[in-house]
């Protein structure tokens, strides 16, 4: 790396090497420092959690009170209002984000795809109290006619209408929380489709229309085909992104603890992360234990999610530059 | 069948579709509109007659294009509009939450919102959010502070010490999976952290920051990484041929080369943290005081009073949330603007 120049002697010039491999080997050695920070870093969250949440599995059962009698039955429930919220916002956020990204990549101009983008990217920065501020005050309550309607019309439905039993007055449910959430997934999921849809080879595109394709029939025969593993990360990211997103259910939906299909009611299991934010007020150290304990849950769930989901990008990355 | 007969018959083939008029879309979208706004007229509320309306365009174009053009046609108009559609739904919220918020919040700033706190010293004195966002700005700069030098300095390694090696790649992997962790399990390790080492009771702004940096450096690191590699070999190699050190290299041509995008990176990483409220709920409390110093109890910061007032729900604590949630908003959108000039500014000087 350093030769001697021209104008050094050699002694000096074997000081000045001396001295650069000196500075050479501090730097690098704290750059390989800061990267071996980050992955003890993500160690310590796990062994910390799992510390301190160990013995939030076995306690007796009153601490998990007054709902269930084990840790087990403390967490199905969160669970499940884990799973419903983000499946809800998966169905909304998926089809209008996969749209988005087919506006900005292959239907829309540039000179509007560009400040789309930016719109897009504005939903990303909002923050997500802001989002669960306007969720309980301003959309649960606009979201309360339709509320209603979908128990009016979807209710008698024999297996559908289990979802829409008694509807919330106050429009609180989890089906708002869901749409809530969605509105928030969907930029994540926007970035990463729109991302894999404009790298289809250009070549594609112009075959499929030069063979007669509609615009549709080429998106669907080159650009979906080929994006295809992109996309399922996408939906995997954002999938990662709802279960652990707190604020909007939080501050969103009226909580229950009865298991019931009714995505309408007026109240709902809610979810892992806003159980936190709702109990660690109470300060108990049992109580705290096993809020850990469901934490460490939440962050094994997110972690496989997220982990599949860039396995699958990596894999398809490594396919295209092959 | 004789030759002449079959030459006849494929004369006759057309070989241009018929195809709607160029303005289809706009003399449908006419009536569309026409039908939504007569709907309105008739009593129904906004949002069914723009549903509808909707509804109508998507319905009578691909129908009209059925009939002219045929299904391939047809299914192509329905998916374009559909797309279209998509998007429109998405700016909705979007413009409703803005509206909302500067609607809402702007009434509620005057001088003593932005220079009081909540905690009264006289009785009569007006009530402000001024420790919340001090306690923001602090807890902030603390994580800048920790996620900064962490972040750039593992990019580096990343780019230019382990190419291709399986720690490097290990740590990409990895910082990809980190920046899905979800912010309260960010909290809830700052909150482990700390409480097994200070003690249960433990609150402090230091723990707000370091869990904010767990959230943060993966992103530091992903930006700085991407502008890193956009920096041509050809310098660094110029400058190892004039016998500079490697680290040298690094740190006067391959950083100041990408310091527009690592400072937009920076930037954008802070505007995202800023407004985290889960973690803070949890390690950081919340106070009615001023409290400056970050090593010691326990510090309100924006969201997190937002929070607050989210809960209380009473007419002035819903103000006061709206108000702080303006001013969370102008921080946020300020500081992506200022990440885009930023990387104007600094961007490599061409030609």
């Amino acid at each position: 790396m350093t030769a001697p120049t021209a104008e050094v002697e050699d002694a000096s010039a074997n000081w000045a090497t001396a001295r650069a491999g000196v500075g050479d080997r501090i730097f690098a050695g704290a750059a390989r420092a800061a990267g071996l920070m980050i992955l003890a870093a993500l160690a310590g969250v796990f062994i910390f959690l799992a510390i301190k949440g160990a013995s939030g599995f076995t306690k007796p059962a009153e601490v998990y009170g007054p709902h269930a009698e084990s840790f087990v039955g403390y967490v199905v429930p969160l669970l499940v209002g884990t799973f419903t919220a983000s499946i809800i916002a998966l169905i909304i956020a998926v089809p209008l984000a996969f749209g988005i990204a087919l506006v900005i990549s292959h239907y829309a101009p540039k000179w509007v795809a560009v400040p789309v983008a930016y719109v897009i990217d504005l939903l990303a920065a909002v923050p997500s109290v802001v989002y669960g501020l306007w969720g309980a005050f301003f959309l649960a309550k606009k979201l309360v006619p339709m509320h209603v309607w979908l128990h009016e019309n979807l209710g008698p439905i024999p297996v559908i209408g289990n979802l829409f039993g008694e509807p919330n007055p106050a429009g609180r449910s989890i089906l708002t929380a869901g749409i809530v959430l969605a509105i928030m997934i969907l930029p994540i999921i926007t970035a990463i489709s729109r991302e894999v849809f404009s790298r289809t080879p250009r070549l594609h595109e112009e075959a499929a229309l030069a063979l007669g394709a509609t615009r549709w029939e080429m998106v669907r025969m080159t650009v979906f085909p080929y994006s295809r593993s992109g996309m399922v990360s996408a939906v995997m990211l954002g999938l990662g992104r709802a279960l652990g997103e707190t604020m909007a259910v939080t501050m969103v939906l009226s909580v229950g603890f009865d298991l019931s299909w009714n995505i309408i009611a007026t109240s709902s299991p809610t979810s892992i992360a806003a159980n936190i934010a709702l109990k660690y007020k109470e300060r108990s150290a049992d109580l705290l234990n096993v809020l850990v304990a469901t934490g460490l849950v939440l962050f094994l769930m997110t972690f496989l999610v997220n982990f599949i989901a860039r396995w699958i990008v990596g894999r398809s990355e490594r396919r295209m530059a092959r | 069948m004789s030759t002449l007969e079959e030459v006849q018959t494929r004369v006759h083939v057309p070989l241009v579709q018929p195809r709607l008029p160029r303005q289809a879309g706009v003399i449908v979208g006419v009536i569309a509109a026409a039908f939504g706004g007569l709907l309105l007229v008739l009593g129904m509320g906004v949002v069914g007659s723009v549903l509808l309306g909707v509804l109508a365009f998507l319905v009578v174009l691909p129908s009209w294009s059925l009939m002219v053009e045929g299904r391939r046609g047809a299914t192509d108009r329905l998916m374009t509009g559909l797309i279209w559609t998509s998007f429109a739904i998405a700016v909705v919220p979007l413009v409703s939450l803005i509206w909302r918020v500067v609607s809402k919040g702007v009434g509620r700033i005057d001088g003593t919102f932005l220079s009081y706190s909540f905690f009264k010293t006289q009785i009569d004195q007006p009530v402000g959010v001024y420790h919340a966002i001090i306690g923001t700005l602090l807890i902030t700069l603390g994580a800048a502070i920790i996620s900064v030098p962490v972040g750039v300095m593992a990019a580096v390694y990343l780019v230019e010490y382990g190419k291709g090696n399986k720690l490097a790649k290990a740590i990409t992997f990895l910082v990809d999976v980190m920046t899905g962790i979800p912010s309260i399990v960010a909290g809830l390790f700052a909150f482990a952290l700390f409480t097994l080492i200070f003690g249960p009771a433990y609150v402090s702004g230091l723990g707000g920051s370091v869990a904010l940096s767990l959230l943060m450096v993966p992103i530091v690191v992903r930006a700085t990484e991407e502008m890193l590699m956009l920096v041509p070999d050809d310098l660094r190699e110029a400058s190892y041929a004039l016998g500079t050190p490697k680290w040298k290299t690094i740190v006067r041509i391959v950083l100041p080369t990408a310091i527009g995008g690592i400072l937009t990176g920076i930037t954008l990483a802070i505007s995202r943290v800023i407004g985290e409220t889960a973690p803070l709920l949890l390690i950081a409390g919340a106070t009615d005081r001023t409290n400056m110093n970050l090593f010691d109890g326990a510090m309100t910061t924006l969201p997190v009073l937002i929070y607050g007032q989210n809960l209380r729900g009473d007419a002035p604590a819903e103000a006061i949330a709206w108000g702080a949630a303006f001013i969370l908003i102008v921080i946020v959108m300020v500081l992506n603007l200022a990440a885009r000039i930023v990387g104007k500014i600094f961007a490599p000087k061409k030609g």
